[in-house]
């Protein structure tokens, strides 16, 4: 079943990348990128995880000295809809009074840059890219001034939880060509479909952009008893209740006084 | 050492979490209350969803409550019958509150709904149990007190429908208990407790139980309370975390099992003040909350998957 699961996405995330490499395969200079892995399992010791993502500017032409341009990578969690609610005191007391719905906001957003952005390429292709939790870009039914607000609480939350970062500088070119970085998931990182895209800029235009899918999944007793809560939520509760029951006899026959 | 909770999705510490558990343990096994109103906000305070914590919490209440039950049992201090009738109540009272738990959550309200009744429950019931046991504290310093009444009439004592509880040596309206399991089922499901605190005081002071009986009644109804609201959650949200609520479970009903002993050496009064205290102190923490200023005035709730 998890299985299905998971070769049901390979398609569509396919479609994507070829979609992405197939328009920069012919430009002066293209992209070779891989991440050092593609699973994420989260188990029961799970405490969080570091990938290693890396690639090599590739350029046919001739070998050059120069670094062959400039790179930056964004790592993206999978997209929920997020209620924002603010608090506001009524009566002496600080009550949820005004509430905005955005939709499709990321739950993990990680960016990585071998130089400051703003340095790479223009603010127009930036916004457009969404590089930076701040160029972020959620939907929400009132007008952009009344929701900024509460787009900066889902950006300030994100960010105190680590689930939102801009590293900066910490894309390493090892010669001209090699690149490498390294991207940290907390332990609070959601499950889901993640995707990390790679630009490539030569002066300040965007060269080649690839993207690898990259899964985060429970494995293990957590995996099973997540999926049994979720598929028979009524059986999940009678067992609970029964391992309660047997805990607190157990507990109770071992302390007998006799 | 850190665990990962595959409900809560995110990870703890294992030590933190069994220390929790047993300290509220022990409470529990004193007073004869769950401890449902420490663990649930403890837990939300080490940074368990609430919907997790609530749903959680009464799992491992289940456990805590068996485990005090059966020492009490041994002892002879549990009332079935009465047990039976306050249980009828507070089934029928937990599905009303789950219901309006509901409604509370889609209005968004359902925070404030829960802080409100913890202050309000907690600081009446607190208040009335300090000032009643110190006052029975100072008296029996003075010398030998005067002995109660044995039988006071309020007009409770006119309702119909009179039951026989031998070993509360009561002869009351089974519409008593009745009404008070309701009660108290309807917070249990609001509040994430087994109710024991609103519980047991009430025993004691409305009903008029003997106190030797009235910790071991409590728990027994709480074990069905809890269950029920489990169940419900289980089924309504899949909020229940069995990881968590297994590390609560094994050193809370250890600490309860000390909890007993050290309650059984115990007097009433001396008991009955330390409760009161615990219970204060909760509901000023819950109430300054609720009055000073928050650090982030925005809080964030996700909704369904859009991936």
């Amino acid at each position: 079943m998890a299985f299905s699961h998971h070769i049901k996405r390979v398609p569509l995330l396919v479609a994507f990348i070829v979609g992405l490499s197939t328009s920069s395969a012919f430009a002066a200079g293209s992209l070779v990128t891989d991440i050092s892995s593609h699973l994420i399992s989260v188990t029961s010791d799970f405490t969080g995880a570091d990938l290693l993502l890396f690639g090599a500017v590739r350029d046919d032409e001739t070998f050059k000295t120069d670094r062959l341009g400039d790179i930056i990578i964004v790592v993206r969690g999978p997209q929920k809809d997020v209620t924002v609610r603010k608090k506001e005191r009524v009566a002496g007391i600080w009550i949820n009074t005004k509430s905005v719905e955005l939709r499709k906001v990321p739950g993990f957003y990680a960016s990585a840059s071998n130089k400051p952005v703003n340095e790479i390429t223009t603010s127009d292709t930036l916004d457009r890219l969404r590089i930076g939790p701040n160029r972020l870009v959620f939907q929400t039914d009132i007008s952009n001034r009344k929701a900024a607000d509460f787009k900066k609480a889902i950006l300030r939350h994100r960010g105190e939880a680590e689930l939102y970062t801009s590293e900066g500088p910490t894309v390493h070119f090892l010669g001209p060509s090699l690149f490498r970085t390294t991207i940290h998931f907390p332990a609070n990182v959601p499950v889901g479909n993640y995707t990390a895209e790679f630009y490539l800029f030569q002066d300040k235009e965007l060269i080649s952009a690839q993207s690898s899918p990259l899964f985060i999944k429970k494995f293990g007793l957590g995996r099973q008893i997540f999926d049994f809560a979720q598929t028979y939520p009524t059986l999940h509760g009678i067992a609970a209740i029964i391992v309660a029951l047997f805990a607190g006899w157990v507990a109770s026959a071992l302390f007998r006084k006799d | 050492m850190p665990v990962y909770l595959p409900i809560a999705e995110i990870s703890v510490n294992l030590f933190l979490i069994l220390g929790m558990g047993g300290a509220v343990g022990l409470l529990s096994g004193m007073f004869g209350v769950g401890g449902g109103f420490l663990m649930t906000p403890l837990l939300i305070l080490i940074g368990i969803p609430p919907a997790v914590a609530v749903a959680t919490g009464s799992n491992q209440l289940v456990a805590a409550s068996v485990s005090g039950v059966l020492a009490h049992w041994r002892r002879g201090n549990v009332d079935f019958k009465m047990g039976t009738v306050l249980l009828i109540g507070g089934v029928a009272g937990s599905f009303l509150g789950a219901w309006l738990f509901a409604f509370l959550k889609s209005a968004g309200q359902v925070d404030l709904m829960i802080s409100l009744s913890y202050v309000l429950f907690l600081g009446v019931i607190g208040g009335l149990m300090l000032i009643e046991s110190v006052g029975a504290l100072l008296r029996n310093r003075r010398g030998p007190a005067k002995r109660k009444k044995m039988h006071q009439h309020y007009w409770i004592h006119g309702l119909p429908f009179k039951m026989r509880f031998r070993k509360s040596k009561l002869y009351i309206s089974a519409l008593m208990p009745l009404g008070l399991g309701f009660l108290v089922g309807i917070l249990s499901a609001i509040m994430g407790v087994g109710g024991g605190f609103v519980m047991v005081p009430a025993m004691i002071y409305l009903l008029g139980m003997p106190t030797s009986v009235v910790v071991g009644t409590s728990l027994f109804q709480i074990i069905f309370v809890t269950a029920n609201v489990t169940l419900l959650h289980s089924i309504t949200t899949q909020t229940v975390d069995v990881m968590l609520a297994l590390l609560l479970m094994s050193s809370a009903v250890v600490g309860a099992q000390f909890g007993t002993r050290i309650g059984a050496r115990m007097k009433g009064e001396q008991l009955r003040s330390l409760l009161a205290l615990v219970v204060l102190v909760v509901c000023a923490k819950i109430a300054l909350d609720l009055v000073l200023t928050p650090d982030d005035l925005y809080s964030l709730s996700i909704l369904g998957d859009q991936s």
